[in-house]
């Protein structure tokens, strides 16, 4: 089923793909081939690809329960929502708050990734920052 | 002799104090990485190589400091395979196979010792078998124009995906969607804006680096969370006893290293297949060959050393074409190329004309590497075994982290940062579902060039189809690139490998 669901989802990612493909503005300086031809090409071997899964589906993966699935989506949202705090907050703050995040979900205890947090941001900011020069998101703190 | 003068050449460039220490850690991070389960050697370059590139290192040196990653990577990924049952990464998956008997019947010390030379003889001869292949296929390179070139772009993909993967169409799938997605972004011939749909971060198309970590790194740490993997194997004793091996044993193996070394360095050179066939094919052989008493599976010796030397001779084989012909061979070298890539370096004949100081410098670090992985991987191994002690429930938040700041490192922007999350997230799902991701890192990757070629032959010949085929080279290539897409099809399977087929597959990682 899981194959059916991705080989459907695949012919309308290959459809929209040679949509967005035809609606590609044409140039007036134009080699003989175009923009437009290799997308085409892909977009065919994309689609075909796709109906081949849609027939032939492989046998179903097994996907984890609901919660497991929450989990990944949960820690997916905390990675994204690190993206967009990082210039606010800086590179430290962040890191730890991700990082003992993602050190609990895996399973330590609340406190040992509180400190897992801390060592990793610490340590990241140290090495790479302080030792190796790398230009890191500078909080309001100066870190 | 002109190999040889190069190489010397070459050993001029890598003996430098810099490079030296620069192998060095490469070497010990490496063994590291390959140690740690989860971390493989793929992603293992992955998450460094956007550190090599924002700590500004030249073009040979970070070659070499990625390159001794990747070898280091093959050495260490038989340490836990040994000692815990569990494959360091993909290719030291059919170490486990005797080693762990071996391990468990109180010989772990002499599997380790053995595994570890049986690495060395690998990787050091494929090294030599590099240094007289690449130059020959560098020549044969050299007669090739657009239109082969693109025949050799669908070769690699075809042969990708119909060698190395179970499903042809869900390889098929990934390398149109890597390719679809090197084609975000502001045409580089017309200058017309493709599929950025008038965001602004798109007109520069995607970052292949975002691409590679997320796709290999982030996923990874997906992986272990719906796992949600406890301590890895701490509970469990590892004494490592005597790393001498006796003298007996390394003579009982050295037929089996020697056969292993040149099936592994076959497998490797053949585009698609890499280091997990290599060992694969290794193991397989030797157990049909010298299996009379039924020892194999049950601790025998030879069963550790040919698949660990199988897999580090495809390490080396795999470097011939991504060198001499600009198409990776495995997925790590995929991971090399970006770093070329990255580095505004095109691999191919131009490369062994134009800066053969990288190259040959690059070869003669790997010599020195060899040596200093032997050392390493001897005596020093019980330090690399402690490390498997640390629980992936610190280890994968600090990959998480180390990925984000490389990537951050080279373009400063938020926006990179959120397209790698989403990666992760589609690798993850492409993983449960079985498509491979290897093509999609080398779509990513070869996409503008593949377009470039393709283009550049039309433009030629005046738009007309007909002349792709034109030339006897162009001809053999499309020959080969449909053999090796429809044959494995009809035979596969008999031939395909059952390593695929363990369960380990769904987290494992690309070599």
């Amino acid at each position: 089923m899981s194959d059916r669901i991705f080989g459907v989802f695949g012919l309308l990612l290959a459809a929209f793909y040679l949509w967005q493909a035809s609606v590609i503005e044409l140039s007036f300086i134009s080699d003989p081939f175009g923009p437009r031809a290799f997308p085409y090409m892909i977009g065919v071997v994309l689609a075909i690809a796709s109906a081949v899964v849609l027939w032939k589906p492989d046998t179903e993966p097994e996907w984890p329960a609901f919660p497991r699935l929450f989990e990944i989506g949960v820690a997916a949202a905390v990675m994204i929502a690190y993206a967009m705090f990082l210039k606010d907050y800086g590179f430290v703050a962040c890191t730890t708050v991700a990082a003992a995040y993602l050190s609990w979900r895996l399973g330590a205890r609340p406190v040992s990734a509180m400190v897992a947090g801390v060592a990793i941001a610490v340590g990241i900011y140290v090495i790479f920052h302080l030792v190796l020069g790398l230009s890191l998101a500078r909080g309001p703190w100066g870190f | 002799m002109d190999t040889l003068a190069s190489l010397a050449d070459g050993f001029a460039v890598a003996l430098t104090f810099q490079n030296l220490l620069l192998a060095l850690v490469g070497c010990f991070l490496g063994t590291i990485i390959g140690a740690l389960p989860g971390l493989g050697p793929s992603n293992g370059v992955a998450i460094l190589i956007p550190l090599a590139f924002t700590l500004g290192l030249p073009a040979t040196p970070a070659l070499i400091l990625l390159t001794s990653v990747y070898y280091g990577a093959m050495y260490g990924g038989r340490i836990s395979s040994i000692l815990l049952n569990i494959p360091g990464d993909e290719p030291a998956l059919m170490t486990t196979l005797d080693g762990y008997p071996m391990a468990r019947a109180g010989q772990a010390g002499e599997a380790l010792a053995i595994s570890g030379l049986a690495s060395f003889v690998g990787a050091f001869f494929a090294t030599w078998g590099l240094v007289f292949l690449a130059p020959q296929l560098v020549k044969v390179a050299l007669l090739f124009g657009p239109a082969e070139y693109f025949a050799l772009f669908v070769l690699a993909f075809a042969t990708l995906g119909g060698i190395a993967s179970r499903n042809q169409a869900k390889a098929a799938f990934a390398a149109a969607l890597g390719l679809g997605i090197s084609t975000i972004g502001v045409d580089g011939q017309t200058g017309v804006p493709r599929f950025s749909f008038g965001e602004v971060h798109l007109y520069d198309g995607i970052d292949f680096l975002v691409a590679i970590v997320g796709l290999f790194a982030l996923s990874e740490v997906f992986i272990f969370l719906e796992h949600r993997a406890g301590g890895s194997g701490s509970d469990r004793s590892m004494k490592v006893g005597r790393i001498v091996p006796p003298w007996k044993m390394v003579r009982a193996t050295l037929p089996a290293m020697g056969r292993s070394t040149i099936l592994g360095f076959i497998a490797g050179v053949l585009p698609g297949a890499g280091a997990s066939l290599g060992s694969f094919i290794s193991y397989t052989f030797e157990k049909r060959l010298s299996d009379r008493n039924g020892t194999f599976g049950k601790g025998d010796p030879r069963g550790v050393a040919a698949p660990e030397a199988g897999n580090n001779a495809a390490a080396g084989g795999a470097l011939v074409p991504m060198l001499a012909l600009g198409v990776p061979g495995s997925g790590t070298t995929a991971v090399l190329l970006a770093m070329l890539l990255a580095l505004n370096i095109t691999p191919g004949p131009l490369l062994f004309q134009q800066n053969p100081d990288v190259v040959w410098g690059l070869i003669a670090a790997l010599f020195i590497g060899n040596l200093m992985l032997l050392a390493m991987n001897l005596p020093l191994v019980s330090l690399f075994v402690r490390v498997l002690l640390v629980p992936t429930r610190y280890l994968m938040p600090a990959v998480a982290m180390i990925s984000f700041v490389g990537i951050y490192g080279i373009s400063g922007s938020t926006f990179d940062l959120v397209v790698m999350v989403a990666f992760g997230v589609i690798g993850w799902v492409l993983r449960k579902l079985d498509v491979p991701l290897v093509p999609i890192i080398l779509g990513v990757l070869l996409g503008d060039q593949m377009e470039k070629n393709l283009r550049r032959a039309m433009t030629i010949h005046n738009g007309d189809w007909t002349m792709l085929f034109d030339s006897w080279l162009a001809i053999a290539l499309w020959s080969f690139a449909i053999i090796g897409f429809v044959l494995p099809l009809i035979v596969g399977r008999y031939l395909r490998p059952k390593l695929a087929d363990e369960p380990i597959a769904e987290g494992a990682d690309p070599d």
